[in-house]
């Protein structure tokens, strides 16, 4: 008993460390940035000032709701249909889906700018038809293409998950019970389903939400989402304590959204899922 | 029951996965209100058998028959025939009650209705008080009631239960056994019963299907099956059984071990072949002179009730099952009366099974140096 109680402590030993350096520390400087000012001394005018910054906030909110609505709508038919196909098929098309991952998010992100930009590859290839360039890039339109793009993965695979392992017992206790194929959809998958869908929620809205570089790019600095001002306040106003209150804010803001989607999943399910 | 209507007639069913025939030619008629039980070793296709009979499975070949109407094709909901499945598939995310109520809901019945049908099922499983218990706060054989609940909610003609007592210790499986047993007679209903337990076949059917193999073996009542087998499988699969080659010499008349038995089976023709079945219990031991066959006792186990007891009867491994004890290496005399001698028909698996040789392998292995050899390779 002993013996197997220090080794457990031994093997947690580097993720504590691990979370120390990484998770807490940094944490603890968010919050003494956001609550003292240039001098180092104890102030609340940087949280007071968060107000000015409401409609952003709003705004941000919006676009990641908007891009994680998308995702789930694109995903869940997706992931349903994979889940049903034969079993190499499903392997190769999940390769499919991860293969951008493994590409840089700057690089991908960058790539969309010469497909949509005025003399891009869209434009140019209309050109030929003797059609006028659209202005694609620098639109809202181009930064939920942006999100949507370099997020889909993180809602297609959890949904994935939980419709490949899904106990088709179930689904046939349900048809024997009297449910036609839709009615099955409703009754059984979407219920069963409801794990990975949270999981996906979080991973694509999270970092929409709070994302600069794909407004940066594809929004042409017209738009400005809270990671823009954030980002802003840190690299070119040198603000560091309006940025601190402002990320804390945005965290504060995010778990919130996360306990309200957790509230609809039971909490054991959930783990099981992310990966 | 036999005097019901028919219910369900299979016809000449064959089903294949890929290369595989996993059913072949299964024609089988059930009576309504009738408790059958299809009996197998693993794999010999009763669960296929079943999924045809709900509707998840289409047969290759044949018809399913329900009241008289071809049913092929028909699709599960609309079958008024409902499953309890081995590892129970109750919904985690809904509660007891919506369990039960589930396929009532279906069926846009009125909420007081509801209510009503789900407080009679509870009771009837014994489950009163339930209702909004989540489903996995529950132990195994309460999660199984439950499946049997929600299965005979929607008043469901003909019920298929697939191995439903596997997963519960032998205490409560008994207790179920009986329970089932009831609830089907309570309900007048059809129940199809799938289970590679002899016993409990033996103890709840009105009739029996032995199936091995994808194909059926036998068909027939309990006693019918245990006392009159088909074949060598059928005596093998169910009980203990000696089985060995004889001669119908003539009617009532057989040889094996190089004796003239008297015997009460007959309609053979003279001289035929045939495996003949003696059952353990059905063996007497008496001195060695007085008995009919001699041989000497290899191998005694005390089984609660009884002994069983290996006797080699010129190199043959008779069981025997007896309230009196012997010991190793005794010389005995056996036995037996003429209604206790079995005739059959020879088959595909005449001398396949009833003998007990592996009983005493240990010993074999160490006084048969051949054997020892081959095994060392
Ligand atoms: N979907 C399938 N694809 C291929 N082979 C299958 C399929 N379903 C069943 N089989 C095969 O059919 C045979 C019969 O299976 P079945 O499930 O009917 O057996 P069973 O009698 O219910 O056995 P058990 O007592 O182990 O449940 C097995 O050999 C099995 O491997
Ligand atoms: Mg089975």
């Amino acid at each position: 008993m002993k013996n197997s109680s220090v080794i457990q402590k031994l093997i947690n030993a580097p993720y504590i460390l691990w979370s120390v350096l990484f998770v807490i520390a940094p944490l603890i400087m968010v919050i003494y940035y956001a609550f003292t000012d240039r001098t180092g001394a104890f102030t609340l005018d940087n949280v007071k000032s968060i107000g000015d910054y409401l409609s952003t906030f709003i705004l941000s909110v919006g676009y990641g709701a908007v891009a994680t609505l998308i995702c789930l709508i694109i995903a869940y038919p997706f992931a349903y249909f994979l889940a049903h196909t034969g079993a190499s098929f499903q392997r190769m098309s999940v390769m499919l889906v991860m293969l951008p991952m493994w590409m840089s998010f700057l690089i991908r992100t960058y790539s969309w700018m010469t497909i949509l930009g005025d003399s891009g590859v869209i434009n140019s290839f209309l050109g030929r038809f003797g059609i006028e360039p659209l202005s694609m890039l620098n639109t809202p339109g181009a930064v939920i293409l942006g999100m949507v793009y370099n997020f889909l993965p993180y809602m297609i695979l959890p949904i994935y998950t939980v419709m490949a392992k899904m106990d088709g017992s179930l689904i046939e206790a349900a048809q024997d019970l009297g449910c036609g194929k839709l009615h099955c959809v409703k009754k059984v998958i979407l219920p069963l389903s409801v794990p990975g869908i949270v999981s996906g929620i979080t991973m694509v809205f999270v970092p929409s939400v709070s994302t600069f570089y794909i407004t940066q790019k594809l929004g042409g600095g017209q738009i400005n989402l809270i990671g823009d001002v954030i980002e802003g306040q840190f690299q070119t106003a040198n603000n560091y304590n309006l940025g601190a209150a402002l990320s804390l804010l945005l965290m504060v803001m995010i778990l919130i959204c996360l306990g309200v989607l957790g509230y609809f999943t039971d909490s054991e399910d959930e783990g099981g899922v992310l990966i | 029951m036999k005097n019901n209507p028919v219910i369900i007639d299979l016809q000449n069913i064959s089903v294949s996965f890929g290369e595989q025939k996993i059913l072949n030619n299964i024609s089988l008629q059930i009576h309504d209100g009738e408790f059958v039980t299809l009996l197998g070793p693993s794999g010999c296709g009763k669960t296929t058998t079943l999924r045809i009979i709900a509707g998840f499975l289409n047969p290759d070949e044949g018809n399913v028959i329900f009241e008289g109407k071809n049913i092929n094709g028909v699709p599960p909901y609309k079958r008024q025939v409902n499953t309890i499945f081995q590892r129970y598939a109750l919904f985690p995310y809904l509660n007891v009650y919506e369990n039960i109520a589930f396929g009532l809901r279906l069926k846009k019945m009125k909420e007081k209705d509801i209510q009503a049908k789900v407080k009679e099922m509870l009771e009837l499983v014994n489950l009163k008080g339930f209702g909004s218990r989540n489903i996995d706060s529950l132990s195994g054989g309460q999660q199984q009631r439950v499946a049997i609940a929600r299965a005979l909610a929607v008043d469901p003609r003909v019920v298929l239960l697939d191995e439903p007592l596997g997963a519960l210790d032998l205490k409560l499986r008994k207790d179920m056994q009986v329970e089932l047993k009831n609830i089907q007679q309570k309900l007048g209903i059809t129940f199809i019963y799938v289970t590679h337990d002899q016993e409990e076949a033996l103890s709840m059917s009105d009739t029996i299907v032995v199936m091995n193999n994808g194909e059926i073996q036998h068909i027939g009542t309990p006693t019918d099956i245990y006392n009159e087998p088909k074949n060598a499988f059928v005596a093998d699969f169910i009980g203990e059984s000696n089985i060995l080659d004889g001669i119908m010499r003539e009617d009532f008349n057989v040889e094996f071990e190089g004796m003239r038995f008297k015997c009460v089976d007959k309609g053979f023709s003279q001289n035929e072949p045939v495996d003949v079945v003696v059952r353990p219990e059905d063996v007497d031991i008496v001195p060695e002179n007085e008995g009919m066959l001699k041989g000497e006792v290899t191998s005694v186990t005390f089984k609660g009730v009884h002994y069983e007891i290996i006797v080699d009867i010129n190199g043959f491994k008779w069981m025997i099952q007896t309230t009196e004890k012997s010991e190793v290496g005794d010389r005995i005399g056996i036995s037996v009366k003429p209604d206790e001698i079995h005739i059959m028909k020879k088959s595909e698996y005449s001398g396949l099974y009833g003998d007990y040789s592996s009983f005493s392998e240990e010993f074999d292995i160490l006084s048969d140096p051949t054997v020892s050899e081959e095994d060392s390779e």
